[in-house]
Order: C-alpha cells, then structure tokens, then sequence
C-alpha cells in the first residue's frame, strides 16, 4: 500500500475521516508557513498538499492565486523548498501541488530524485491530465511517489476508468464546475460523483475544492462519506489574518 | 500525437476541461465538413462578412523596394481585422453543438469585438474577458462590444494583460461548459483550438494563392505575417507550407527593444514550455515562472505562441524575426503616406521587417504582407507615441 493511503487508512481505522489542508509555499512568510506546517502536522493532518506557485494558476480562484502571487513577488525556488523539507520531519505525507510547467523546467528526473530525497510522497497537477501524463509518471516510476489524480462532477466513468489503472495514494474529487475556493454547502450532485469514483478506484477518495467546515459534508450518506477532506483556501485566509494554522483544523478533527 | 506538431501542443488543461475540449474535437470532426456546414459559413464569410478581401499592390513602396509588395487585405473585413474568419466559424459550430453562449478572451478588442458580432448575428449571449490594462488602452473597442451586446469584464489579476483574461476565461468556462462554447481567438491554446482556428484562418492563405495565380500566374516569393499568438500568420502560412519555394516569414513583437524591457517574442527569445493549454515557446523565468510581455500593440502582445508557429520555427519551413516599437509605428505612418492605408499597429510589425530588409529579396520578386486588422483602433495609441518623439 502506498504511504499516502496507508495515512488515510489509519485516520479512518480510528473512525475519523482523513484530514489533508492545502498550503501555499512560503505563506504568508517562510517562517509562519513552517511552524503553520509544524502546527498541522501535530495537530491532525494526515497528509499536507504543499502549493508550489505559479504565475498563471488557471485551476485556483482569488485566494490561492494572490497567496502565489505574494510568494512569487518575494522570490521563490523550488529548489530550496525541496531542501528545506529535506531537513525536516513529519507525521503527515507530503504531497506538492502545482502546475507543470515549474516542474518540467525544473527537470523531471532532477525532481523525482530531489523531491524523494525531500521525503515528498506524491504529487497533484491541476494541469496535467491523463493524455499528457507519460513523460511525469515516467520519470517518478521506481521513486515510490504517486501521482494523484484529480476527478470532477464532469469526469465521466470511462475516463474514471482510464486514471485508476495508475492511481496510487488517494483520488482527489473536485466537488464543484470550478476553481479553488471556499463556498457555502456543497452542490447536490456530488454524492453521485464521490460514489462513482468509490466504485471506479480502489484507493480512498479525497473531497476537495470549495470546502471550509465539516459541516457542508453533513448531509452526504455514508456512501457518498469522502475518506478524506481537502481544505485550502479558507485555510490560507485564516492564516494570513494572522491565527494558528492548529486552531482552524481542530473544528475537522 | 493527437493534437501535436512535432514537440509541440497537446492538451495541458485541468481534466475538468476535458470534457467540454471532447465535445468541440468531436464537433470538429462531425459538424464541421458537412456541406450544410460549409454552405453556411461560406454565405456568411461573403455576404456578411465581406470575403474575398483583395491582393492590393502597393506601387510607391515597391518602386522604392525593387520588388512587387503586395498586401492581403483584411484589414477591409468586417468588424476591422482577421479575427472575424474564426469567430464565424466557431459561432456557427457553437450554435449547431447547441450552446447558447459565447465567451472569450481579448488582448486588442478586435477578437472580443469580432466575437460579440458573431454573437449578435447568430443570436447567442457573449461573455468577454479582457485585462484591465487593455480595457483601459483600447476603450473605444469596449464600447463597440458593449454595444454590440456582450458582457465585459475587466480582469485584474497577474499582469491584467491578454495572458490574464485567458486564465479567467478558461475558469469560467470550467463553471459553464454545458452551455457556453469558449471561442478561443488565436492559435494557441489546448488541442483542438490551434487546428480549428487555423482551419478557419486558412482561408487568406488560400485566397492569396488563387489571387496570385490570377495577376501573375505564378506563386508569391515570400509570404509575410505579425505573429502574437499567430493566427493570422498560421492563416495565411499554411496553405504555402508545401509549396517549397515559398518563403514563409513570421515577425514578432521586440516591446520597446531597450536592455532589460519586457518583450512579446516567444519565439525568437524564449523557451519551450507549457502555458495555457499548450507546450510551445514562452516567455518565462528560469524557475518556469511565465514573465509580463510588452508591445505597443496590444494583439501581440502574449508571452506565449500557437504550437504549429513553434513546430515551423524549429524544423527550419518558417524563419521568425523581431521588430521593435518604434520601427513598427515608422512603417505604420509610411503606409499611410505611401499608399493611403491606415495598418494596425500588429500588422505594421510584418510591413516593417519587409521595409528593413528589401536586400532580403530578390530585384521583381513578389512578397505578400498579410494586413491583418486596420488601424483606426490604436489611433489614440499612435498619438501618444507620436506626441512622446
């Protein structure tokens, strides 16, 4: 079992679902974006979907895209989060998110095997879908890392199909037709698509995109229960009004 | 590959625009060879909006040049440029897949105009998403779409240019899919759209060829366009491509070519890399981070270039120059004295190299500059530039 949904698993062998906040790198500084990743490590999060930014973030809404835009305004390197992390231990699997083209100028192979030294578990890219995803699963074959795979309301089952041959880790379901965001409850038709996907994928599904309180996840039956919630954008705001990052995840816990 | 030229291409998108990317490959495939199709979109290009433009030969500059300039003129299209050949193309298919909405980006206004006509004429809604930047340069084209009945919407974030109302017009259409068809304006993009603005573009290349026979029996030397995103250059190259003697010339934005200003010539400065859909030559950073283009005119104005420009770039079929600024603006004011046309200020990149580098062609030859859009639209533009020297 991979690492990744080995934490799930585990979060939800104690009857709990899996928490997994999204952070942008370096934000709102370098500093308070450590000790926030030090905070949810010890207070809960199961798995931590680091943000690498990007210039153009067509998958994002306002909130993560101006986090990135701070970050990216102030310098950012790839290469020295990679390092930073290496020295560093977690409970949590590290998982980093971004957009392909920093990763492909980085160098594929250079990054699986930076990035498996920095002890990351996996990766999501909003911005590579199935077609174009050879030359990246290539280069992390034999690294142990997983790349995630991001289905929606409108993914149909073939193409479900089609990602959870090489599915390794979780799935992640986006819950709404758009960007990153926190938004008031959570459209009906995402019990048809969480269950789809629990019956097209053998590993645990995640729920993300437009999530800020377990409450919106209320109403859903067990069926449709994600093993795992997503939660980024109202994650970001909190932090940059200048709470603890452990504050906002004990309400998930 | 589906959807590459050479390295170039493909369909780098979140799989929530997979979908909707499907269904207008699938249209494409199914709607777009009909007869029915075609009859209509040939009926709308003539009587609406009013092709075939003519081969116009310019006999002060090429007096002066030692050879035969001549210039495709689409300029005298509908709505003032190039971009309405595409919009009608993509309308009538977005009408026949059963959308009832048109959404698009714009850098100049000419696309958002030309699609907010379309939109009009074939009776659909039209969303325009435009940068704040250029809102703000190109007022009188917001006015015209306004007018013409579309939403538009000033987009603030990143560098509020061309590159940013993609990015906002990709989100909405993620949101909008089931009814909304996204008619991207240029060459660019994720497969399908480089292949099917092409194939709607293609039509002034055509044009030429069958206009060249007719005055001179015989093909041009060298055919001639502006490149931002390319689509009025992929238009009027790739009927020529396999016509080997042919020269085929694409001319990009250098900004204001001082050390260290920003620049729109992906092609001729920048590297390979993905953005907006496609891999191609970009405009970026070291760490892969996509840097600000500059142009005084704002339709080339695109850190990035439709793939099939990239593909003819590297195996040598086209070559690729750079024009700065001020060069452009100097060839602007000699049309305009040397033969009573007013270009834009995109277009006058193309006539400009030709105006640089006559030795470049031979005594008598025949060059054709695609005179993609008019002028009329960067007047306040030129006078403030012109006002500035």
């Amino acid at each position: 079992m991979h690492i990744l949904e080995e934490k799930v698993r585990a979060a939800n062998a104690k009857g709990r679902r899996a928490l997994i906040p999204f952070l942008t790198a370096n934000f709102p500084d370098e500093e308070k974006f450590w000790e926030a990743v030090g905070d949810l490590d010890a207070n809960g999060a199961d798995v931590i979907e680091i943000g690498v930014p990007f210039s153009d973030p067509v998958a994002d809404g306002p909130v993560v895209e101006e986090a990135s835009r701070r970050v990216l305004s102030r310098g950012f390197e790839l290469e020295k989060l990679l390092d930073e992390l290496a020295g560093r231990k977690f409970y949590a699997g590290i998982v980093l998110m971004g957009y392909y083209n920093p990763f492909l100028q980085y160098g594929l192979s250079k990054l699986a095997h930076d990035a498996k030294k920095a002890g990351v578990a996996g990766f999501i890219i909003p911005d590579l879908p199935y077609e174009e995803a050879e030359p990246f699963r290539k280069a992390l074959e034999g690294a142990g890392m997983a790349l995630i795979p991001l289905v929606g309301p409108n993914t149909p089952p073939e193409r479900m199909e089609l990602y959870a041959k090489s599915a390794r880790g979780y799935v992640y379901v986006v819950s709404v037709m758009g960007t990153t965001g926190a938004r008031q409850g959570l459209p009906p038709q995402i019990a048809d698509t969480i269950e789809l996907a629990r019956q097209k994928f053998a590993v645990p599904v995640a729920l993300g995109f437009g999530l800020r309180e377990p409450a919106q996840l209320a109403g859903l039956s067990p069926r449709a229960m994600p093993d795992a919630a997503v939660f980024g954008s109202a994650l970001l705001t909190h932090l940059d009004s200048g709470r603890k990052a452990g504050e906002f995840i004990a309400k998930w816990l | 590959m589906k959807g590459y030229f050479g390295d170039f291409g493909g369909q780098f998108v979140p799989e929530l625009l997979m979908p909707p990317l499907l269904e207008v490959e699938k249209a494409m495939e199914e709607i777009l060879p009909t007869r029915e199709f075609q009859d209509e979109l040939n009926d709308l290009l003539r009587n609406y909006a009013g092709r075939e433009t003519p081969l116009t030969h310019c006999p002060t500059l090429s007096q002066e040049l030692g050879f035969n300039l001549w210039l495709k003129r689409e300029d005298l299209l509908h709505t003032g440029a190039h971009k309405v050949n595409n919009t009608l193309g993509q309308g009538l298919l977005a009408k026949r897949m059963g959308k009832t909405t048109l959404i698009a980006e714009t850098g100049a206004g000419q696309h958002g105009v030309a699609t907010a006509a379309t939109a009009a004429r074939l009776g659909l809604n039209c969303v325009i998403y435009m940068g704040a930047e250029d809102v703000a340069r190109q007022s009188s084209n917001v006015r015209r779409m306004r007018l013409l009945g579309a939403e538009v919407h000033s987009v603030a974030s990143g560098t509020a240019t061309l590159k940013d109302a993609i990015n906002e017009t990709l989100r909405a259409w993620i949101s909008s899919h089931e009814t909304t068809h996204y008619c991207f304006g240029t060459a660019a993009g994720p497969h399908p759209f480089p292949t099917l603005v092409r194939i709607f573009q293609s039509v002034i290349g055509k044009e030429t060829k069958a206009a060249m026979y007719e005055k001179k029996n015989r093909l041009p030397d060298a055919v001639v366009a502006c490149v931002g995103g390319g689509s009025n250059a992929i238009g009027m190259f790739h009927p020529f491509i396999n016509e080997e003697g042919v020269r085929i010339i694409g001319v990009e934005a250098a900004g204001t070519g001082e050390p260290g200003c920003y620049s729109s010539a992906s092609i001729t400065t920048g590297r390979p890399g993905v953005l907006h859909g496609c891999h191609s030559m970009l405009l970026q950073d070291k760490t892969g981070q996509i840097e600000p283009s500059h142009s005084i005119s704002a339709g080339l104005d695109y850190p990035g270039v439709g793939p099939e420009h990239a593909w003819l770039n590297k195996t040598g079929r086209a070559e690729y120059h750079k024009i700065k600024d001020a060069d452009a603006l100097a060839a602007l004011q000699k049309l305009c004295r040397a033969e009573g046309i007013l270009p834009a200020l995109e277009s006058s990149h193309a006539l400009a190299w030709v105006l640089q580098n006559p030795g470049s062609f031979a005594k008598g030859s025949d060059v054709v500059v695609n005179l993609s859009g008019r002028g009329d639209k960067d007047m306040d533009i030129i006078n403030n530039a012109l006002e500035e020297n």
